[in-house]
């Protein structure tokens, strides 16, 4: 009886040991549910989600904080993507915070620009390269079409231009494929 | 000369309409009065324009630099005068215009100095780099920059080279007609691409459909000082592709997502070694080919065509019929449809197919796949072309990749043979621009994030900066007013000290200002200067009047 009791002490000992090792020596750094629903997201750090970003609005919807669908630039794909992720069921986005716009780029009028900074301090990914008293402009490559540097323009100068549509850009369409009526309903 | 032939699976019997356009000499088409010359015509990085609108170029000069490694320049086709830089309307499928340069011909068809290469005495790397300036591309159709593919590398071994006379896409005869009228120089051509490479087996394919470009080839093949072997192959569609020539000839396959190096081999197409022998023997960039005008024409037959001549030009010059339905650029089986006849011919293009309702007739509408599998034993790729239907025509593009999606050669083995007449091709053509553009969108996420991160932790180190520096300050000046005697010190509290701050500061920006001499009164008369003064002492003035009764306030109080 006494051995027996002794033998579950030290196994519960042994075991507690190891997993209590375990877990300092393989400690996953960060949350990685976050991570996963981070790279769904389209990053173009706009805040239309209402969270300052797209990894706070990440870590909100891995908290339960958040719906999937607050996302507009994602679209419906998006949160399509989310809801396969965590096992629910999709849902349509959430029109108060934005509707799916094409994909635009921002676009500074030099002639009207005052050289404030303003703009150079609102965009979340630095693409937008100038200095105090100088003329500002887009790094068009860099730019997510975030629409952040609008509002504090004190001149209106900034304005969204949809990417058009040219080769490099360019996709093929999904194939139409027009089926043959074989037989003609019949008439009831 | 036997040799043990390989056979790959799958593959179709088109019927190959070679003889409509072989039997006519090659002529060269007349020089256009306007050259559109795009400047996206290989794979790899547009050119860059080196030229400007209005400059004179001669035949050959370069007018768009390559781009980076993967990349070939562009060279004026003929003598003229650049008349614009601009987008037009080139051979993709899309429609799309892209930047072109376009050049009004002189008509003197005037070359600029050019000298052959002495590749011998030219150290490889630099030959190479020489070739991708004379805008040598792969000719068979996929127009890779030659000198990319001519690097056998540091440690890869390239002992076989294959050169592509295959040519199994039906109408087409322009490598045909290239073999039996220039057998030399495109051995020539190999003989370069054999010292480049350190090829020590030499292996050229040709369908057996080609019987004069057989004979002209070995007569050319006998008069060399190395082995070349001319493998007469059994004509089968695809035949001609670079991956099911390797496994005819070598029995070898390219593993999926592997090169043709890898397994210590490289495939040409007998065009790129006729560019190769003109632009190293003659010094002559890449500026014509020959393109094959056949179907619904008078006169189907070959063109040595400038780069940049209108492909309506041609038509008409092999006499142009009623009842045209609509113009391929390539074969029937793998060509795209222009959508408009003004485009150039372009590096890739080896022939333009008119097309009839007779000829052609169009293709019933497509029926349901009913899972026949016919479609899956005649790939060559050995795909299931019937699954890869599935998962692209319902957006499941990460199945469609393990089904190696991009092993598909887009052969139109699996449209031929399908008796629904579902578009297959279409579908695959779909899902692998769906999956770039999704992986382009991913690449641009992850910049995005990275750099958010990074303003990020920029953001929050220099609020720490300021604020270490703005302490620092203060501490300063703290211990610099604690050094002056207390005698001399009022009643030393923190807030006399941060008074005494403000003060100090409010000096030193009040003479700051006065320092600042305005800069716009150096070219004014005496008289201005004047009035000037009589402002400034009547400003003084109301400055003084405005202070006082704040002062007398003080003083009431």
């Amino acid at each position: 009886m006494l051995a027996a009791i002794g033998v579950m002490v030290v196994l519960a000992v042994a075991i507690g040991l190891v997993l209590g090792w375990s877990a300092i020596r393989f400690r996953v750094e960060g949350n990685p549910l976050a991570e996963k629903i981070d790279a769904i997201l389209p990053q173009t750090q706009c805040g239309q989600c209402g969270f300052p970003g797209c990894r706070p609005y990440a870590e909100a919807i891995a908290k339960g904080e958040a719906d999937i669908n607050q996302c507009p630039p994602g679209g419906e794909e998006g949160v399509k993507k989310l809801a396969d992720l965590l096992g629910v069921e999709p849902k349509s986005l959430d029109e108060t915070h934005g509707t799916p716009k094409p994909k635009s780029v921002a676009f500074i009028d030099e002639r009207t620009c005052i050289g404030c900074t303003l703009c150079i301090q609102a965009c979340p990914v630095d693409a937008i390269s100038g200095a105090a008293k100088q003329m500002h402009t887009i790094i068009a490559a860099e730019c997510t079409g975030c629409e952040l540097c609008l509002p504090p323009c004190p001149v209106d100068c900034i304005s969204m231009v949809p990417i058009a549509e040219d080769l490099p850009h360019w996709k093929y369409k999904h194939p139409v494929v027009m089926l043959k009526l074989v037989a003609e309903t019949e008439s009831a | 000369m036997s040799r043990e032939l390989h056979r790959f699976k799958g593959g179709v019997h088109p019927p190959d309409h070679k003889a409509e356009s072989n039997r006519r000499p090659v002529h060269a088409a007349p020089l256009p009065k306007k050259l559109v010359i795009p400047l996206r015509q290989h794979l790899g990085n547009p050119a860059k324009p080196v030229v400007e609108v209005g400059d004179p170029v001669k035949k050959g000069q370069m007018i768009a630099a390559a781009d980076g490694y993967i990349s070939a320049a562009v060279h004026a086709s003929s003598s003229g005068v650049v008349t614009a830089i601009d987008l037009q309307p080139v051979p993709h499928i899309s429609g799309l215009p892209d930047l072109c340069i376009t050049i009004e011909t002189d008509g003197r068809d005037e070359w600029i100095d050019h000298a052959p290469l002495d590749y011998l005495a030219v150290e490889p790397s630099q030959l190479r780099m020489q070739l991708r300036d004379m805008g040598l591309v792969g000719l068979g159709g996929a127009v890779f920059p030659t000198g990319v593919k001519l690097d056998p590398g540091a440690t890869q071994q390239c002992p076989t080279l294959i050169i592509n006379g295959g040519e199994c896409e039906p109408w087409i005869t322009c490598d045909d007609v290239l073999m039996r009228q220039h057998a030399g120089e495109v051995l020539e051509g190999v003989a370069i691409m054999r010292h480049l490479m350190g090829s020590t087996e030499i292996l050229v394919g040709i369908e057996d459909n080609k019987p004069e470009a057989i004979a002209a080839m070995r007569a050319a093949a006998a008069r060399l000082d190395f082995a070349v072997e001319v493998v007469v192959i059994p004509t089968l569609y695809p035949s001609g592709g670079a991956k099911q020539m390797t496994e005819i000839l070598t029995g070898k396959q390219v593993p999926s997502g592997k090169r043709s190096t890898d397994i210590g081999l490289q495939v040409f197409n007998v065009g790129t070694a006729y560019a190769l022998a003109r632009a190293v023997h003659h010094g002559e960039p890449l500026i014509s080919r020959l393109v094959t005008v056949t179907g619904h024409v008078l006169r189907p037959q070959n063109f040595e065509v400038l780069i940049g001549t209108p492909m309506h030009t041609l038509i008409t010059l092999a006499g142009d019929r009623d009842g045209t339905t609509g113009v391929l650029m390539g074969g029937p089986m793998m060509g795209v449809p222009m959508p408009n006849l003004d485009v150039p011919v372009v590096k890739a293009t080896n022939c333009i197919l008119v097309k009839s309702k007779e000829l052609f007739p169009p293709l019933p509408n497509a029926l349901p796949c009913i899972r026949c599998t016919r479609c899956a034993d005649a790939c060559p790729a050995e795909l299931q072309p019937q699954e890869l239907f599935r998962f692209a025509k319902a957006g499941d593009f990460g199945r469609a990749q393990e089904y190696h999606l991009f092993d598909c050669i887009e052969c139109g083995c699996c449209s031929y043979v399908c008796p629904s007449h579902i578009p297959l091709v279409d579908f695959y053509r779909y899902a692998k621009s769906e999956i770039w553009a999704h992986e382009k969108d991913k690449r641009a996420s992850d910049l995005a994030r990275e750099r958010h991160e990074f303003r990020q932790f920029r953001l929050e180190r220099e609020k720490k900066e300021k604020a270490e520096k703005l302490a620092a300050k203060a501490q300063a000046k703290r211990a610099e007013l604690a050094a002056v005697p207390p005698a001399e010190r009022a009643v030393p509290s923190d807030a006399d000290a941060k008074k005494a701050l403000i003060a100090a500061a409010l000096a030193r920006a009040q003479a700051k200002r006065s320092d600042a001499a305005p800069k716009n009164i150096d070219h004014l008369t005496p008289e201005q200067l004047h009035q000037i003064e009589e402002i400034e002492a009547r400003r003084a003035k109301i400055r003084e009047l405005a202070r006082q009764p704040l002062e007398s306030e003080e003083k009431n109080t």
